[in-house]
């Protein structure tokens, strides 16, 4: 159905003037009322592109994600989004998104499907392995010819984060480092 | 960002150098466009005439990688000129500051470097100090060891001909620039500096930055309503990712990675808790013996204990530089058996990007973690190699998407907002908390049974519920922090109780004794006993400057404008009261409007009073550096990769960067200017987008931007196939010849360029060859980022997909 920028308006005005009121958003955003998204679940997100942190409300159906728009009550960007935060609906229904957990043998040509527990296992195994061969416990320093304890894993790196939630970032950094990985390094380094 | 989105609409005049808000952050143009109405000015200066610059009120071209030369001039038109704002220079920065008589400078050399290691030793450098040991000073200014003289005599260098024959900007233009934003020298008036990877990505990347702090605090605008120094950050929560640590020289909240000569707990907080002996220095940083000892309790729980370090020792020491560029270095030299990538795609992403594609072959074992299949997960069947020859262990892990999960994210105004889990991750796919969850008990379990050194894991403090999700409020209340035991605080006139177990409002109570755990400190009072801070919708404005105080939660402690002790005079008066951040109510002995940078009095208050520059030990912004590698004053240095000589000086790169091999100068082979760049349709290495059939249909393969008149010169027109080649390899892709790009005259000779976006690769719906196989891996002396924005390519029509 349509809605007239009028209405649209009103709705994003009545919605901030609950906020305001002091009532407890329920996770999310609320709609207008005659908007064609009447009767859905919403909740609120921000957007997983860049760190304008612009906000956009997630529609579902039935468990199953049917509309995602902006914000109109976000302060930054009050409803407006550019051409990829306009696309994240279709980060959540995307054919293309992955779906199972694949392996690669050594030198084979392709994927083969496995499952989580057996994929995990095998690659804590390695992590573990990888730690034990490589760790260096102490080392003699070149300059002053001195030895150093440094209980440090040489041998794996991990990358990555900027893309992860700030809890995954913490428990990443935490885990690495318990592992000794000296080799922690994300996206803000290039 | 010292400042945020919203404030951008305070300001009278934007500087956008290094940046494209325009194309890469195109929301932050409803802030740009309202500071407009209300007569701002928008001044973009940038190698292309941007979606940025075609918005601006003056536009000034720059040659990639002279912005030292541009931003020294602006320095060099506001001193001559008169425009800074004398008062906040005196007081606020280290102006008056007298150097020792050491410091010396010559041809592009400071003193005490070292020709061999190509090293500098920074202490070559220090303040002069008085018998109490503390920097000697001059407020008249006059003393010609002061850094206000050395400044002066530094940059009186850059004149206007001088930076534009470096920069190849015309003349008219760039004094329009330098005019519009020196003006807001006074204090009434507001400029914001806005700076993205055109800054940061060159091998003088960090002075490029510290060259926008110099200006902006020469003209008095740190600290103020639409001022500030703002990186615009491109990833969502690239400012999260580093306030926990994921570099390898830090641990979460900016505290530094112990190195190896760091051999205990002591001896660690010796070396990085800077100590000051004047009682007016707030010296934020001597608080580092308490953020370190909570996060050590957060990782080690009760095992930490005040006799055995709190475990201190179980932390790697790092020996030396483990940045990306370094990493892939040593991968391709087969020093690396496993890599585990968390959304990263460095197949793609990273410098020589073809070199990184190899050195994966060298690895035992790789983990990606993705929505998506990446360049990285499959780069064992990347076109034109045999999988049969790659022999490495490929682990592709679906990872759930934004709406899949709940956690916060902190946008580059340092807003930690809240994200609600909408729907169940598509298939199999798990969020990333889970995945973490899993190698961390599975590793813990196998370490359970022995195995090298098993007590750093077994130890480790991991639990985080029963559920088969990890609980991520637990998390998260971890991170703010909580008490380890019935605590008695007395702060001022207030006595504090707290239950063991209870939340830390905020960071001035965390302790050094193992009574309190904060696994990230400055996020500090975003999780408290009224609950999560960081998911607070509330609209109200008290003071109309759209700082939103109850809107998500901002580090440190809420505060919106860092540095805003910068806003007011001495004694605690706005510089401008028609924008006032904050203000000293003398009556009420209490600081009114955003959370101050400390709670004191004004600077003026004989007590209590401190400078507005906490986290310095001299308590003063830094107009000289002490610390840096390559000098304490930003100086003009061309790219490693450049077609002119350096007109500043005979030293014609920065020193302090080893150069590496596979680098040419050679303008008879590659003639043209290349850089890369991004586009509002297409997200970094392009996995999230170009998978998307909207964006896809938008932007749907690689190009190769070129000017009109090098088009010409070379017999190409809009969409011929092009072939660009550097010192690294070669890419093919379509022509756009585009009016966008002009040459520029450097040294008396028209020099073209050639514009790369770098977010294609071969997986995903839209491929295409990617710009980084060009670029060079050599980096900036203090952070090692690559110079993917200056290096030299050449351009020829055809190749084999013509």
């Amino acid at each position: 159905m349509a809605v007239s920028r009028r209405e649209f308006l009103q709705g994003g005005a009545a919605a901030a003037a609950l906020i305001l009121s002091g009532k407890k958003a329920e996770a999310g955003g609320a709609d207008g009322s005659q908007m064609r998204t009447k009767g859905l679940k919403s909740s609120t997100t921000i957007c997983p592109f860049c760190a304008v942190g612009c906000g956009l409300v997630v529609h579902t159906k039935n468990g199953k994600i049917v509309n995602i728009e902006g914000d109109t009550q976000h302060p930054i960007n009050q409803g407006a989004l550019c051409s990829k935060g306009s696309a994240l609906f279709q980060v959540a229904n995307n054919e293309r998104r992955l779906q199972k957990v694949m392996y690669r043998a050594p030198g084979s040509d392709k994927f083969e499907e496995k499952s989580w527990d057996w994929a995990l296992e095998r690659i804590a195994q390695k992590m573990k392995d990888t730690r034990d061969k490589s760790f260096k416990a102490k080392e003699i320093n070149k300059k002053d010819n001195k030895e150093y304890v440094v209980n440090r894993t040489e041998g794996m790196a991990f990358l990555g984060g900027a893309g992860l939630d700030n809890e995954e970032c913490y428990l990443w950094s935490k885990f690495a480092r318990s592992m000794g990985v000296a080799n922690l390094e994300h996206q803000a380094r290039i | 960002m010292t400042n945020h989105w919203i404030d951008l609409r305070n300001a009278d005049a934007i500087l956008a150098i290094g940046c494209n808000p325009a194309e890469n952050h195109p929301i932050s143009m409803k802030w740009i466009e309202q500071a407009m109405d209300n007569g701002g000015k928008l001044l973009a200066v940038d190698p292309r005439f941007t979606r940025t610059g075609s918005k601006a009120d003056h536009y000034a071209q720059i040659r990639p990688g002279t912005d030292i030369a541009f931003l020294g001039g602006m320095i060099n038109y506001a001193l001559q000129n008169n425009m800074i704002h004398e008062e906040y220079v005196r007081e606020y920065t280290n102006a008056a500051f007298i150097v020792n008589e050491k410091y010396d400078f010559n041809e592009g050399i400071f003193c005490s470097f070292d020709d061999q290691e190509k090293t500098y030793d920074p202490k070559a450098w220090a303040y002069a100090v008085d018998g109490a040991g503390n920097p000697k000073r001059d407020h008249s200014l006059k003393d010609p060891r002061c850094v206000f003289q050395l400044l002066k005599k530094h940059y009186s260098r850059y004149t206007v001909d001088m930076v534009c024959n470096i920069t190849g900007t015309k003349k008219e233009d760039y004094i329009a620039v330098a005019k519009a934003f020196c003006s807001t020298g006074r204090p009434d008036k507001a400029g914001t500096i806005l700076y993205a990877m055109g800054i940061t990505q060159s091998t003088h990347g960090t002075q490029n930055v510290r060259a926008t702090a110099m200006l902006q605090m020469l003209l008095g605008n740190i600290g103020i309503a639409g001022g500030g120094v703002n990186a615009l950050r491109g990833e969502s929560n690239v400012q999260g990712s580093s306030d926990y640590g994921l570099l390898f020289h830090l641990l979460p909240g900016y505290l530094k990675s112990p190195e190896f000569d760091n051999v205990d707990l002591k001896a660690y907080l010796e070396k990085w808790t800077p100590k000051t002996k004047d009682p007016k220095s707030a010296n934020w940083w001597g608080n580092t013996p308490k953020y370190t000892v909570s996060l050590l309790k957060a990782w080690y729980g009760d095992n930490a204990t005040k006799e055995n370090g709190f475990c201190y020792d179980y932390l790697p020491k790092r020996s030396g530089n483990y940045s990306f560029m370094k990493l892939m270095e040593k991968m391709g030299k087969g020093e690396l058996q496993g890599l585990i990538c968390m959304g990263q795609n460095p197949a793609v992403g990273g410098p020589d990007s073809l070199k990184t594609r190899e050195a994966l072959g060298k690895l035992d074992w790789l983990v990606t973690v993705d929505l998506w299949e990446t360049e990285t997960s499959i780069f064992w069947k990347r076109p034109g190699v045999n999988p049969k020859d790659i022999k490495t262990e490929v682990f592709m892990l679906p990872a759930a998407s934004s709406v899949e999960k709940e956690g916060s994210i902190s946008n580059s105004g340092r807003w930690a907002q809240w994200r609600y889990k909408a729907a169940e991750p598509v298939g199999d796919a798990k969020s990333d908390l889970w995945i973490i969850n899993q190698f961390a008990t599975r590793v813990k379990k196998a370490y359970a049974k022995g195995g090298t050194f098993p007590e750093p894991i077994t130890k480790l403090s991991w639990n985080y519920g029963q559920g088969e999700e990890p609980e991520v409020h637990m998390v998260a209340k971890e991170i703010n922090g909580y008490f380890t035991k019935d605590m008695t605080i007395v702060d001022k006139d207030k006595t504090l109780e707290f239950k063991a177990g209870d939340q830390v409002p905020m960071f001035k109570y965390l302790q050094d004794d193992g009574s309190t755990v904060s696994g990230c400190w400055i996020y500090c009072g975003s999780y408290t006993k009224e609950g999560n801070q960081m998911a607070r919708r509330d609209l109200a404005d008290p003071t109309g400057l759209g700082l939103y105080p109850k809107w998500s939660w901002a580090w440190p402690v809420n505060r919106r404008i860092i540095y805003n002790r910068g806003s007011v005079n001495p004694d605690g008066m706005p510089f401008n009261p028609k924008r006032a951040v904050i203000t000293w109510d003398a009556l009420e002995k209490k600081w009114k409007g955003d959370v101050p940078d400390g709670p004191w009095p004004p600077m003026n208050d004989a007590k209590e009073g401190k400078y507005p520059f906490i986290m310095l030990p001299e308590g003063h912004g830094r107009l000289y550096a002490l610390d840096m590698k390559d000098g304490p004053f930003p100086e003009h240095y061309e790219p490693v990769e450049s077609p002119a000589k350096n007109l500043m000086s005979k030293t014609q790169t920065n020193p302090a960067v080893k150069i590496p091999a596979n680098m040419s100068s050679d303008t008879a082979k590659y003639p043209f200017v290349g850089t890369t760049y991004r586009m509002t349709e297409h997200w970094q290495a392009g996995a999230m987008t170009r998978s998307l059939p909207w964006l896809v249909e938008l932007v749907p393969t690689m190009f190769v931007e070129i000017s009109q008149t090098l088009a010409r010169a070379k017999g190409i027109s809009n969409g011929d196939m092009v072939k660009v080649t550097t010192e690294r390899g070669s890419i093919e892709a379509k022509a756009l010849v585009t009016s966008r790009l002009k040459p520029f005259s450097v040294q008396g000779k028209e020099v073209e360029q050639v514009g790369l976006p770098w977010h294609f690769g071969y997986a995903g719906l839209a491929t295409g060859d990617s710009g980084n196989v060009l670029t060079p891996s050599v980096g900036c002396a203090n952070t090692s980022i690559p110079e993917f924005k200056a290096f030299l390519c050449n351009i020829e029509k055809g190749g084999k997909r013509a």
